[in-house]
């Protein structure tokens, strides 16, 4: 593989020779909106310039006029595979902020619904990427499945995308009677659905022709362009933040984080099955070791009562009232918090000026930084190598325009 | 309202935060080779914050990366107004190695808008720096490519302005 990443197919860049052609926004396998300049010669690229922007909402502005808990389920809306990342991620930066504890019971549910949204997130990169490279069954197969963990997340949550079921100081709500039944059914079939992928995909000629020896990233240039998560890994980077600066109670669960030196589409590919593998662990540990107690911090007025005492006590009417109406004033300070997403390292960086409104909130998307790594990973190589490029950095364009 | 302006208490806390920080190499390195850049220090719910004179963030981020701090994971800006120096641009560094995160802070004045590019020592900038420009109106001195990013090219002003209504201009 080392003769392969050193020496790249010679293009000289010919103004004569070579075309300009147009990608996307609407193209299918540009996953959304995105748009990629090509400058090619013949069949091979020169150039790639992607053009963004054209999902941008100004989620940041928009923060910054919302009380902190308003902002949660405006970052659901980022990356809209992986809700549940982005609201554990803003909502342990504004602990961090308040110093809040967080009851055990909260973190092994968040520890348990971030891996669920992991496998959602990775089964719909599973199909959407075979079915990018010609492998339309693997599609159907892994939406059966995916739909089983948006109806877990809608019994949780009220909802299948648009979760915001975690919330700064603990989750929502108690997750309901079957939840632990329904969780334990999914998690025992899932390893079988794996390799009924595995089967369709992994010794298939077709697919390892398109993948193998393509888009290739060494590990110098991955660190360089800020590319994180399973390209990063896949360029044999040892680094997984659930395991190396760990948060919400990561620590206490035993999984492997897989590594592969191959640095191509296809190590990124056999990388995120074997990450849905360990995700199945983590989510089984979770499960197996939920802990009761409560599901939200005592912290009266940053916390919203449960409704019963908000009908029945004096102070929790109160509390509540202020809540809504005012919000709660967070300590000013600032700081990064960044955790392990299904694409790579997600981070929020909020300031607080003392108020109860985020004076800035950004988030650090880890697709935003590894789309600049394109370049590097088609440049001198075919056309059609392009699309598996694209599909194997996982790119949503909801969280790179935000 | 919380303002990054450097007074006496300042001078004091940078002291005191260098020398519980000697143990960090970046912290040694930058102490030994470019005392004189560091402006204030800061350690705040364990994260240790850096304000860097604004001429010299390229020297201070090589020898932050060589010192181990390999990964930039994140470039952004905040927006102070109306108290002055208006910007702050923010990096913020990971160390695979230590495992530990360092942010580091430039301060801006609104009259001259700009930093110098550290495409140089990170190609990973490229993007961020871009879209603090789109956004923030913060220009970067020697980017290979200093053009709006997430918003179109004849947009009008840079929204994360405080100064930027929420809703826009009608």
């Amino acid at each position: 593989m080392a003769e392969l990443l050193t020496a790249p197919t010679v293009v000289a860049p010919d103004q004569d020779r070579t075309m300009i052609l147009n990608m996307g926004p609407q193209h299918p396998s540009t996953h959304g909106v995105l748009r990629l300049v090509l400058e090619i010669d013949g069949e091979v690229v020169v150039r790639v310039a992607p053009d963004i922007g054209f999902l941008h909402t100004g989620i940041e502005k928009t923060c910054e006029a919302k009380f902190y808990q308003q902002v949660v389920p405006l970052t659901d809306r980022i990356d809209y595979l992986s809700p549940m990342h982005n609201n554990l991620c803003y909502c342990l930066a504004v602990e961090k902020l308040l110093q809040l504890e967080i009851p055990d019971r909260a973190q092994w549910l968040r520890v348990l619904l971030s891996e669920l949204t992991r496998l959602n997130s990775h089964l719909v990169w599973l199909g959407t990427h075979a079915m990018d490279l010609g492998a339309l069954t693997v599609f159907l197969y892994c939406f059966r499945e995916r739909e089983e963990i948006l109806r877990i997340f809608d019994a949780v949550a009220g909802q299948r995308m648009m979760t915001s079921y975690f919330r700064i100081g603990g989750v929502s709500l108690e997750p309901p009677l079957d939840f632990c039944d329904r969780v334990r059914k999914l998690l025992k079939s899932l390893p079988e659905k794996i390799d009924e992928y595995e089967n369709l995909l992994t010794g298939n000629p077709i697919f390892i022709n398109r993948t193998k020896g393509v888009g290739l990233l060494s590990a110098e240039d991955a660190i360089a362009l800020g590319v994180t998560g399973p390209p990063l890994r896949a360029s044999g980077v040892d680094w997984d933040l659930r395991r190396d600066m760990p948060y919400s109670s990561y620590e206490k669960f035993q999984f492997q984080v897989p590594v592969s030196k191959d640095c191509d589409v296809w190590a990124r590919y056999v990388l995120r099955v074997r990450e849905m593998r360990e995700s199945v662990k983590i989510a089984t540990q979770a499960l197996d070791g939920l802990p009761e107690g409560r599901i939200k911090a005592d912290a009266p007025k940053i916390v919203l009562p449960d409704r019963e005492a908000m009908k029945t006590q004096m102070e929790a009417l109160i509390h509540h009232f202020k809540i809504v109406t005012e919000g709660f004033a967070v300590p000013a300070g600032q700081v990064y918090q960044a955790i392990e997403s299904s694409r790579g390292e997600m981070g929020y960086f909020v300031v607080s000026d003392g108020t109860a409104k985020p004076y800035r909130v950004h988030m650090r998307n880890p697709t935003f930084a590894t789309l600049q790594a394109i370049e590097k990973m088609c440049v001198g190589r075919l056309l059609a190598d392009v699309v598996a490029a694209v599909g194997s950095i996982d790119i949503v364009l909801g969280e790179i325009d935000r | 309202m919380m303002s990054p302006a450097i007074d006496n208490a300042g001078k004091v806390e940078l002291e005191s935060v260098l020398a519980s920080h000697v143990g960090d190499p970046a912290v040694l390195a930058l102490t030994q080779k470019l005392s004189t850049s560091i402006q204030s220090a800061k350690f705040d719910r364990n994260e240790l914050t850096l304000t860097i004179s604004r001429e010299d963030i390229v020297a201070v981020c090589q020898i932050v990366q060589a010192s181990g701090y390999n990964f930039l994971a994140d470039v952004t800006c905040v927006d102070w107004y109306p108290n002055q120096p208006r910007f702050q641009v923010t990096y913020h560094i990971l160390s695979h190695g230590l495992k530990r995160r360092l942010r580091l802070c430039v301060l801006v004045e609104e009259g001259d808008p700009s930093v110098d590019s550290i495409t140089t020592v990170w190609p990973a900038a490229n993007f961020y720096e871009r879209e603090i420009f789109d956004l923030f109106g913060v220009r970067f001195g020697g980017h290979p490519n200093m053009r709006r990013i997430l918003l179109p090219e004849e947009f009008q002003g840079n929204p994360l302005r405080k100064d930027f209504p929420v809703e826009g201009y009608r």
